[in-house]
Order: structure tokens, then sequence, then C-alpha cells
């Protein structure tokens, strides 16, 4: 049986960053798997395609341990993955599947974000759209507001091949 | 490049059984994934009650739940399991849940955090799924995992399935 579901890259951080970046991705795989385990000194998480800064639209669903609530954005500059798992010290877990990333269609991904702190935190699943044709050959993991992430902060981008 | 989902150890009951333990997980992985279709023996709804190297304390869960016709949220803290997934003895004859858990980092000197999702569908009303973030304080490698029917058992049939993830 063929190797399908393969690491491609990680990176966990010896000290603080700004960004980390999964760049020169290849076309050999047909989806995109990224797992993310994540502290932050704050900010909202998000990531961005291919340094895109357009045609980006999600809608999730949040529990937050008292209610459900549902939301969207559209047309926005970025992919936000959780807007209020930052700032602590409990590593928070976020995975992204990135559907047909090298083909010529707009990309597709399902998001989750898990971030329980004892008494507080939130659950999130979210569908994101890029409107964008072009493949998908880098993906920028940032913070807003100049945050960021900490020290022993690990990311891995997994290829999943169909055949 | 190596193939890194890997099967870990598995067990279909060939009877019921109060608890399934996968103990000795080797520290060859970078991540855990556990997925189980299970259904209890009786008593209804039953939870399946997950806990690490036999610590019963120190979990915490953050559960988003849709029943069909609405959704909610709730929380459980400062618990001696991990509150996850449901599993119920009065739906449809050789009908299932299934539930599928994601643990990074599994030999992390931190706390873990854990991410679950579970369904139970019966054609019917009284079904749900349930996404869940959970939380473990344990800042040693895991080494084993235990999901326990909560006063209940599992039925004959119910499988369980650990798989290895390696990010090199």
């Amino acid at each position: 049986m063929p190797a399908t579901y393969e690491p491609i890259a990680t990176t966990t951080l010896g000290s603080a960053a700004a960004s980390i970046t999964f760049s020169s991705i290849a076309s050999s795989w047909t989806d995109l798997r990224l797992v993310l385990v994540a502290t932050a000194s704050g900010g909202t998480k998000f990531l961005r395609f291919n340094s895109s800064t357009t045609g980006y639209s999600n809608t999730w669903i949040l529990g937050d341990g008292s209610s459900a609530t549902s939301g969207r954005s559209t047309s926005y500059p970025r992919l936000d993955l959780n807007s209020q798992d930052t700032g602590d010290s409990t590593p928070s877990l976020d995975t992204v599947d990135v559907f047909s990333y090298a083909g010529s269609t707009n990309k597709t991904c399902l998001m989750t974000s898990s971030h329980d702190e004892n008494g507080s935190g939130q659950v999130m699943r979210q569908v994101g759209l890029w409107a964008n044709t072009a493949a998908i050959t880098q993906i920028d993991l940032l913070l807003s507001s100049s945050n960021t992430w900490s020290a022993g902060t690990t990311a891995t981008l997994y290829g999943i091949k169909n055949a | 490049m190596p193939n890194t989902y890997t099967l870990i150890s598995s067990n279909v009951l060939g009877s019921s059984a109060a608890s399934v333990t996968f103990s000795a997980i080797p520290s060859t992985y970078t991540d855990l994934v556990l997925k189980a279709s299970t259904r209890n023996s009786s008593g209804g709804t039953c939870v399946i009650a997950t806990t690490f190297n036999g610590q019963a304390s120190g979990y915490s869960v953050t559960r988003l739940r849709g029943t069909g016709s609405s959704a909610s949220s709730g929380r459980t803290s400062s618990a001696t399991y991990l509150y996850f997934s449901l599993t119920d003895s009065t739906y449809t004859a050789n009908t299932f849940s299934n539930w599928e858990m994601y643990l990074p980092n599994y030999l992390s000197t931190t706390s873990k955090p854990v991410s679950n999702f579970s369904v139970t569908e019966n054609n019917a009303t009284a079904s749900y799924i349930d996404v869940n973030a959970g939380l473990s304080n344990i800042t040693s490698a895991i080494t084993s995992v235990t999901l326990t029917a909560d006063g209940d058992t599992f039925v004959s049939g119910s499988s369980f399935y650990l798989y290895g993830i390696k990010n090199s």
C-alpha cells in the first residue's frame, strides 16, 4: 500500500516568533493537513495562503461552555483560526484540512480549534474558502497586533495523497 | 517519505467489557488518534470516560453539541476523566456511536490539549453530534489510554483503534 499520509515539514519554535511559514509546498499530494499546537503572547491566530491578503471567507460554529453561536466573515484578508485562545500558557490544538490545494479551483478547507482551560475556553469548527484558483505553495501562520508564537509551539504540515 | 499514520493497536470486543485500555504506547510517534465505534449495554445514554496513564484527576472539557433541533455548549472542569461522547442502549439494534480523539504531542512535558468528535445517529430523535475541546494536566508522556463505559459496559462488537502519527 502506498504512503498516503506523509509529513512535509514540521517546525518547533525554540524561541518566540512572529510567524511560521511552510513554503515551496510541492504539488505531490491531493490534500494538505496542518496540525498546530500553540501558545502565543496574544492576538488572533490566522493563516494566509501564498501571502495573499484577499479572497478569504469562513463560516463557523463555536461553543464557549455556556452557549453555542455561529457567524461568518466575508471578503476578509485572512482566515482566522480562533480569536480568543491566545495570551495564556495552555496549549491549544488547531487543525486545517485543505482540499485539492494544487488544483485550479477555489480552495476550501475545514478547520478545528480546541482550547479548553479547565474552567474556560472554546471549541470551534469552521469551513473556510480562499477564492483563488492558484495552487497553494505557501502557508503562513500569523498573529494579529504584532503578537508572537511562544517557544515550544509546534506546527506540522502533512500531505495526503489519494492514489 | 515514510507513511506516518500507523495502526498501533486495535480491540474489537468479542464480549461486553466495562473498559478498554491501550497500554505500553510506544514513544515512536508525535500524535495519537483514537477511533472507536461503541454501543453500551443498558441504561440509555452513557459517557465514554477517557483517562490517561491511569490518572483520575486534572481533566476538563468544553463541549459543543447539536441535537438535530438545537445547538448548545457546556463545560466540565476539574474532572476525574475526559467527559467525551455518548453511546446509547436505546437506539435501534446494531446502531453504534462513532468517535475520534486527536491527542497531539503526547510525549510532551506540557499539559495536553485534546480534540474529540463524536456522533450518535439513530434515524430518530435523541441523536447527537458533539465536538469537544479537552485538556489533561498530565505533564509526562502518555503511555496508556483507558476508555470506560461509565457505569455500564460496551457491547460485543464495539471496536477501538489506536493510531500513531509521526511528523518526520
